[in-house]
């Protein structure tokens, strides 16, 4: 009887208003800043950084070898009137559109076609993924040697097929290697948006085709009311990525082709790479990447809107 | 409206059959209700009317066509499926009208179309609404409404309740009634639910392991099942069922498990000694002193009524009172079966007996 008088006593003794460090203590909110911190310098010292240091880079005139000191926006001035550099923005937009329009036809009919119940279904969706999974390197130098102005194996069967009689100049001339390039390009490419096409086509319910068939829909008018409105929000965001990818491609451009020829491939981060790396002028390179960034924060705000999320996908009664 | 006609036909799933032959007729404006555990291959059946399921074998008829080759939009049915399917980007006025819109019809019939399945499905306020901003009881009614508004010859239904809670699941039941009793248009309906089919059918199937076990309306399947599938599946709680031998020595009787005697009106000719099986109702036990001795086991009141779970020779059964005895577990009872109501299986076949 005497332990169970006293016990509460004691408790209470202990009772004492809450210092600001027990609420800091206790706070989920201080907790989580904390958890956080490892991620953001993360994120600030491998992304932020390198993108403040380029930007600031593009404002100085930086050489190899040699810090440089601030000269405003005389790098962009420099530019401005430079027609190799006008040239590899014409260059880089030809190339994304055609890629991505592209990409996204091919990817979308492999999607459709993936998503049918047919025999070695499996196996096929594998096989699909394979441009993806070659290194992009490997791939160029394979596509390198397939264009190759004398040992080209599609000018060999041409020519053994009586259609042409010289060898196609595939990466010496202007129009065909931009065609290779981007043909490159689109090959790599398109698995990825057939595979996430197909993950999104494979989240629609079964029973909507099964209800707009008795509904009377043929199969056209299925993809056209049914399947394309369902599947806006993951064309949205594999579009974005997929022009982000293709925008600042570097890769393909310089295994195959180095910019040629005479700059009619050259994209952006390829001559970006070229004048800052190659001839050293830093700061002009840097000007050249940084001017990709409004490009890039079009693309990514066309996206924003596009990926809104439709009243159709909001649960809320907020008519 | 139109009737059905569903003659022998068979399914098959590669080489494996899981409809063998199935008969069914079914009258212009009748509520019919296919019913049977999962599996049974009631669902598939309703597919097949539907024309998302090919006919393996036999015939289906809508009025006077065979529509085995007949295309799902051609058969002139409507089906409310068991999730909705409703189209998540379109809002109630459009899915309504959906059907009306792929046939090409003018903005102004489609929105009478629309307006009229509203009104009678209370629905009007709600046409503006995406499905997610809905509630299930509602998207059960959309669904519905996208059936009316084709005013079809066939209404399908595939256990459109089973995504609603209890509650709104009676509501419903009553107002898919009230509907049919309204419209009059043929309707089958697929439930794995006795309760369901009880309620709503003029007629109702039961289906088991891609047979039909019995047609009749709901109280003949109730009073007189044709085989022991029936009698445990309709009612609820479900038939008791006590295996023995039927006794005749002067009058006849029933000899139960551990010579447990039960009472029995009359036995089918030269059944003497015969092993069966003895299925009595647990609404059709009295307490009387010539009954056979049973030690209750749980008391379940729920109100209304009573049920009562006893050891009945060795065998656990189920009674149901109306009356409220004072039961404890333990007590011991006597269980009188009335002799007029019970039921009598072959013991192998599971066929009816008794006339």
């Amino acid at each position: 009887m005497a332990d169970i008088a006293m016990q509460p006593r004691m408790a209470k003794a202990q009772i004492r208003e809450a210092t600001t460090w027990d609420q800091l203590r206790t706070n989920r909110n201080w907790l989580g800043f904390w958890f956080m911190l490892p991620a953001m310098a993360f994120l600030i010292f491998f992304l932020a950084y390198p993108l403040g240091l380029g930007i600031w880079i593009s404002f100085t005139d930086a050489k190899i070898g040699r810090p440089g000191e601030f000269i405003g926006v005389e790098n962009y001035e420099w530019l401005w009137g430079d027609s190799i550099f006008w040239l590899s923005v014409f260059n880089t937009l030809l190339y994304t559109s055609v890629a991505s329009a592209i990409k996204f036809a091919i990817g979308l009919y492999l999607a459709l076609l993936l998503n049918e119940n047919m025999p070695f279904k499996a196996m096929l969706r594998a096989l699909v993924l394979i441009p993806f999974i070659v290194p992009t390197v490997l791939s160029a130098l394979a596509f390198w040697w397939i264009f190759d102005s004398q040992f080209s194996i599609i000018s060999w069967s041409l020519k053994h097929l009586g259609l042409i009689t010289q060898n196609i100049n595939f990466l010496g001339d202007v129009t065909w290697a931009r065609i290779c390039v981007i043909f490159a390009n689109i090959w790599r490419g398109v698995p990825f948006v057939a595979i996430t096409l197909l993950a999104g086509l494979q989240t629609v319910q079964p029973s909507l085709y099964e209800a707009a068939t008795l509904d009377g829909a043929s199969k056209w008018e299925m993809f056209r009311y049914i399947t394309y409105p369902l599947l806006t929000p993951i064309i949205a965001v594999v579009m974005t990525f997929s022009v982000l990818f293709t925008f600042t491609d570097f890769q393909l451009i310089w295994a195959m082709t180095r910019g040629g020829p005479v700059n009619a491939t050259h994209l952006m981060a390829t001559l970006s790479y070229q004048r800052a790396i190659i001839a050293g002028q830093l700061g002009e390179g840097a000007a050249i990447s940084s001017a990709m960034i409004p490009f890039l924060l079009a693309a990514i705000m066309v996206s924003w809107f596009g990926l809104q999320r439709r009243k159709w996908q909001q649960g809320e009664n907020n008519d | 409206m139109s009737s059905v006609q569903i003659r022998d036909v068979r399914k098959s799933f590669g080489g494996f059959e899981v409809l063998h032959g199935v008969s069914i007729p079914i009258e212009d404006g009748a509520f019919v209700v296919l019913v049977g555990p999962s599996g049974c291959g009631k669902s598939t059946l309703l597919r097949m009317l539907a024309g998302l399921e090919n006919i393996t074998s036999g015939t289906i008829s809508i009025g006077d066509r065979v529509v085995n080759n007949v295309q799902p939009k051609e058969r002139d049915i409507a089906m409310v499926f068991q999730n909705y399917a409703l189209y998540p980007h379109m809002t109630v006025a459009d899915n309504m009208g959906f059907s009306l819109k792929l046939r090409g019809a003018s903005a102004d019939e489609i929105s009478k179309g629309v307006a009229r399945a509203a009104e009678i499905l209370a629905l009007t306020p709600l046409l503006d609404r995406y499905p997610r901003q809905l509630s299930g009881g509602q998207r059960q009614r959309v669904a519905m409404g996208r059936a009316i508004v084709r005013d079809p010859q066939v209404f399908l239904f595939d256990e459109p309740l089973s995504n609603l809670d209890a509650k709104l699941r009676v509501a419903m039941r009553t107002e898919i009634k009230e509907l049919h009793q309204r419209l009059k248009t043929t309707t089958v309906y697929v439930t794995h639910d006795q309760i369901e089919a009880m309620t709503m059918a003029d007629k109702i199937v039961v289906m088991h392991d891609g047979i039909v076990e019995q047609i009749g309306t709901p109280l003949e399947l109730y009073d007189r099942p044709d085989n022991q599938f029936v009698a445990g599946f309709i009612g609820s709680p479900a038939m008791n069922f006590l295996k023995g031998r039927v006794k005749v020595n002067g009058s006849a009787g029933f000899e139960g498990p551990n010579g447990v005697k039960l009472p029995l009106a009359s036995a089918p000719a030269n059944s003497d000694g015969r092993p069966a099986v003895y299925g009595v109702r647990p609404e059709h036990f009295t307490i009387a002193d010539d009954g056979a001795e049973a030690e209750i086991v749980v008391v379940e009141p729920t109100g209304s009524e009573t049920q009562v779970f006893a050891k009945l020779g060795g065998e656990q059964v189920v009674a149901v009172f109306r009356e409220r005895h004072q039961f404890n577990p333990g007590d011991k009872v006597r269980l009188k079966p009335d002799p007029a109501l019970v039921h009598l299986f072959d013991e192998t076949t599971g066929k009816r007996l008794n006339a």
